[in-house]
């Protein structure tokens, strides 16, 4: 149902555009306006009354004038959604950009997503192995889980997510991921970057990539993601599949949200950010799960870039607070020439628990972690103590452990882009580099996996 | 559609029933209708749940507990003319709710996995039958609070049912047998009905007789909290910590082994996987003071980050009274709130829709008051029916970037007297609890030390000052070690890290996914304390004779005694590892 055509504009700002005297019009409804050159462009209302009708512009309002005509579409936003957006790329709105024909809808989705019942959910317990043994040892991931990416610029996260993209699997299974991938706000190159890896691996044909580049309008990255979601949750909870998101880059939407909360003079919270930006988040993250009944699942990798690396800045930390975990990518150890540069210390993952152990991994899966972790946070702080007191004041097992950090990084962090590890062979060369350092002083390790594992007693 | 819109017309007769005028997100504003603060409203033709939060002449302001897209100026508003108020009655344990009280479990079966909106669902089964077991009989007067009779709720728990506040009388008559919770159970001589369900207003606290000081431990079985930090029964605790520091496991541990009757945990603006883990665990977990299963003692409200933000507003009162009501039968309740922070930006959120003049970051300029009143709900009390009964608040904070100086901490440390700081750093070491000991306090130690000595033992807070004093000791030393390396340090400093270590590897770590060591008994916690402060006295001598640190600190009975703790009889068995463990430490000066 279209209604009529109102010229009633009294003001534009920023992304806004304000009129009046319309007929009830709905909270979230969608809109379009055209222009006098004939262009149309797109629209979502932000607060309806009768005197006052405030519309959020997704395309921005250039060449905006009270001469536009606005028509409310009388729905709120939904995307159609079949089996047929798999291998499709769309545009931040929902468009084809791949030169290919509409979607054919087999129903159309309200794009905000209700939440899940958390008595519905089911807790996420299968392991995926990415092939990573940073991640497969130490913040190891799960089906259903989301685990965002905090990196930085100049910080190689796409490798390690298209990497993550192409070498998911769920142990001793060849069941693949649906990848949807949605771009928000990053740069052509890198968009380019990622098609062509896809294309290269024909990942292509099982994804679905929603773009909003750089130069597009701003205000469409607050659609993007829950065009994603609406999609995934579709192909998830419809269509039984299991969908791997990935979503570039959230400080983007963050910023996106901000410029939308300052054209309406909404009170600000930290740095500018709107107030709302924890449950607006959260209204993403928590699209990702396993519900009862359902065989498919949505496991999210959001990407962000902490801004001057600073992890404690509101994108991240809000982010952290509703994620299950983080994996931090960690400028030093790139300078370092590792790759993938994964600084394990603070990064970490909540449902780890749940997914290792004899049954799904291996039995010496969580001790292993626990003393590679330990080992290597306390070889890491005797660095700044040997800058100090030089290494010759430091003790056998201090030394031991020093030398250990330097081989962690360049050993077990270290692998090739392309290279594909399983967890048995993480474990094993986890055991192998352990065997630098005496086993008295492994103290996170017991007796009998020491005999079962260590290198010496399998000789 | 152009029937729906009316012009306003002032003159026209109040009513319970208005128009939608405006709607901006979560709330909404209606025009025409006779509202007073605090009524609950049906908005639009979906009749969705709202409160008024606000009142400008003829325009009403309402937070809508429900999302509201697609609702449209010109839509009815209903005021139904009460406040927000919780169902109590028996049914309650075992619930799981949302923010607003509603059953996830109906919420399911009505709309499937998605929460969508416009459904109503009782707090409990009204048809459910349950045996009254009257507790009064014709003749006898009562009074507002006084119980009139019971029922067997759990297996654990006997509800009380209780005559509501401001009603009492003569008993005209009382029944006995097998009722729902809305049929009469009770008559009074002036024609008063007494079921056994009554309704509470969430935001009015529920009266009491009088506040008593607290004089009796809230016991965890975590050894950092009892020991060093305890809180006290209707005492009131804030848990501040950054992400990934352990705060939601830190509310679990303590909604699963605290040794109070009744707990009540609000999963308010937190992830959905962790309230679907507490509710695939507890049903499976025993109670250790009851050893019956968890469920039986626990109402759980679940208010997800992406849930909508005026029902998490809601949710911490939603707990709170429900806490309150049972407190009234004379249980001790400790409620949980995961996490605070969520709850004070859902206020924020909707302090801004509403325009508010901010104050702090943002956060309305009633934040801190209304902490308060929050954290003031908690207490121990002497009942309307002179019983005796408390609510205990565990609140957790969650400061942006770990930083305590924001609002919300800074609003709830200026209420709580126990103050539990989590620390990413010791998070990141993995010693949990990641409570950090040197800036944690509790206030009730002068209150609570008298039940210590009576039901522990005598020298139990000397015992306690000993083991704080060497941790500061400890940190004043690291500085030093810092600089110069721990062998610079003369011996009986070197024994004082040695023993500092072992109260914090041995005493200050624990286990919270081993079954022995996640709840250690207060009893044992002494002992523990005591075999440290054991071998300390047994080093200093030895090493007085000539032995050497490395030798004293190496005796094998001592790693006995540290690992004995992962095992079953501990505490029968503890006295006589410490005492092998002084022996062989003597022993180490003849090995010299």
């Amino acid at each position: 149902m279209t209604g009529k055509e109102y010229r009633t504009i009294t003001d534009v700002k920023g992304p806004l555009v304000f009129l009046n005297k319309t007929e009830p019009v709905a909270f979230g409804e969608i809109v379009t306006l055209r222009l006098s050159n004939g262009e149309i462009k797109n629209g979502q209302v932000l607060d309806t009354s009768d005197d006052l009708v405030i519309v959020q512009v997704f395309e921005g309002t250039a060449k905006i004038d009270r001469e536009a005509g606005v028509t409310f579409m009388g729905d709120v936003f939904k995307l159609p959604v079949s089996t047929d957006l798999v291998g499709r790329i769309l545009d931040g709105a929902g468009r084809p950009r791949d030169g290919g024909p509409e979607i054919v809808a087999e129903e159309k989705a309200d794009i905000i997503g209700a939440a899940i019942n958390p008595y519905s959910r089911q807790s996420p317990h299968d392991f995926i192995q990415t092939g990573i043994s940073a991640i497969d040892c130490c913040t190891t991931l799960v089906r259903g889980q989301k685990l965002p990416i905090f990196s930085a610029s100049g910080l190689p996260h796409n490798d390690i997510a298209l990497q993550i993209a192409r070498q998911a699997k769920l142990k001793d299974s060849d069941e693949e991921f649906i990848v949807v991938f949605c771009a928000m706000g990053i740069t052509a190159e890198e968009y380019n970057f990622f098609r062509s890896d896809l294309e290269r691996t024909g990942a292509l044909e099982n994804a679905v990539l929603f773009v909003n580049l750089a130069d597009d309008p701003a205000v469409e990255r607050i659609i993007t993601p829950r065009l994603a979601l609406t999609a995934a949750e579709y192909l998830a909870f419809e269509k039984d599949y299991h969908v791997l998101v990935i979503y570039t880059d959230m400080t983007n939407y963050c910023d996106a949200l901000r410029q939308i909360g300052a054209a309406r003079e909404e009170v600000p919270g930290r740095r500018g950010y709107p107030g709302y930006m924890y449950t607006d988040l959260a209204m993403l993250y928590e699209r990702a799960g396993i519900v009862k009944g359902k065989k498919g699942s949505i496991t999210q990798f959001p990407i962000l870039t902490m801004p001057g690396d600073d992890i404690t800045h509101p994108i991240p930390d809000l982010s952290g607070y509703i994620t299950e975990g983080q994996i931090v990518i960690s400028r030093e150890l790139h300078q370092q020439g590792i790759y993938p540069p994964i600084n394990v210390l603070p990064s970490l993952s909540r449902l780890m628990g749940s997914c290792i152990g004899e049954k799904t991994t291996r039995d010496d899966h969580k001790k292993v972690s626990d003393q590679m972790y330990a080992a290597y946070a306390q070889g890491r702080e005797l660095r700044g103590l040997v800058a100090i007191v030089g290494e010759d004041a430091l003790n056998e097992r201090d030394k031991q452990l020093l030398d250990f950090s330097g081989v962690f990084e360049d050993k077990f962090l270290r692998q090739s882009r392309d290279e594909d590890r399983t967890i048995d062979e993480t474990l094993n060369l986890c055991w192998e580099l352990m065997s630098s350092i005496d086993t008295k002083y492994l103290v996170r390790l017991d007796e009998e996996l020491i005999s079962k594992y260590h290198p010496e007693n399998r000789k | 559609m152009e029937m729906m819109f009316q012009p306003k017309q002032e003159e026209e007769k109040m009513s319970n029933e208005g128009v939608i005028y405006r709607i901006s997100g979560p709330v909404v504003t209606a025009t025409g209708m006779n509202a007073a603060m605090y009524d609950v409203v049906r908005v639009g033709h979906e009749g969705l749940m709202g409160e008024v939060i606000e009142l400008h002449g003829d325009k009403a302001v309402i937070q809508v507990y429900e999302d509201t897209s697609g609702i449209r100026p010109g839509e009815p508003v209903l005021n139904t003319e009460e406040t927000l108020s919780v169902a109590l009655g028996p049914g309650l344990l075992t619930q799981i709710y949302d923010g607003i009280q509603r059953p996830l479990a109906t919420l399911e079966e009505v709309m499937g996995v998605f929460i969508t909106r416009g459904v109503d669902a009782d707090a409990f089964d009204m048809k459910k039958v349950w045996t009254f077991e009257p507790k009064v009989a014709k003749g006898d007067t009562v009074v507002s609070g006084q119980v009139i009779g019971h029922v067997q709720e759990t297996e654990t728990i006997v509800h009380k049912i209780m005559v509501p506040p401001g009603k009492g009388g003569v008993v005209k008559s009382v029944e006995s047998g097998d009722f729902n919770v809305t049929q009469t159970v009770c008559v009074l001589e002036d024609g008063t009905e007494l079921q056994m369900m009554q309704k509470w207003p969430v935001r009015t606290p529920r009266p009491y007789t009088q506040k008593y000081a607290p004089d009796t431990p809230l016991v965890t079985g975590m050894r950092i909290l009892d020991f060093l930090f305890p809180l006290a029964k209707g005492g009131a605790a804030g848990i501040p910590g950054p992400f990934g520091s352990g705060k939601t496991v830190t509310q679990q541990s303590l909604a699963k082994y605290s040794d109070a009757q009744l707990v009540v945990y609000i999963g308010c603006g937190e992830r959905g996987n962790e309230m679907t883990e507490v509710l695939d665990e507890f049903p499976h977990l025993i109670d250790p003071n009851t050893g019956k299963p968890l469920m039986n003692r626990t109402v759980m409200i679940a208010n997800t980050s992406n849930m909508p933000v005026a029902a998490r507003e809601a949710s911490v009162y939603t707990g709170i009274t429900i806490a309150e009501y049972f407190r009234d039968m004379g249980y001790d309740v400790a409620l949980m709130a995961d996490s605070t922070s969520r709850w004070a930006e859902a206020m924020r959120e909707i302090s801004s829709r509403l325009e508010e003049m901010p104050g702090e970051e943002g956060y309305p300029a009633y934040l801190s008051s209304r902490i308060a009143e929050f954290y003031e709900r908690a207490g121990r009390v002497e009942t309307l029916n002179g019983d005796d009964g408390s609510v205990t608040v565990i609140g957790a904070v969650s400061p942006p970037g770990g930083d305590i100086s924001e609002p919300v901490s800074q609003g709830t440390l200026r209420i709580v007297k126990v103050f539990w700081g989590l620390d990413a750093g010791l998070a990141r070491q993995r010693h949990f609890p990641a409570i950090n000991w040197l800036n944690s306090y509790s206030l009730y130690p002068q209150s609570l030390d008298q039940w210590f000595r009576d039901n522990i033992a005598q020298d139990f807070p000397e015992i306690r000052t000993q083991i704080s004093g060497l941790l500061q000791v400890e940190a004043e030393l690291q500085e030093i070690v810092q600089l110069v390396g721990s062998d610079a340090l003369p011996v009986d400093q070197q024994l004082t890290l040695e023993v500092a270590r072992m109260i914090r590897e041995f005493f200050l770590q624990q286990n919270g996914f081993d079954p022995v060591d996640a709840y250690c008994d207060i009893k044992l916690q002494y002992e523990m304390a005591k075999a440290i402060l054991s071998f300390q006295d047994a080093a200093k001598s030895a090493m007085a004779d000539g032995a050497m640190l490395n030798d004293v600190v190496n005796v094998p009975a001592r790693s006995n005694l540290m690992r004995g703790r992962f095992e079953q009889g501990y505490l029968e068995r503890i006295e006589a590892m410490v005492k092998e463990m002084t022996e062989q430490i003597a022993n180490a000066v003849e090995a010299n």
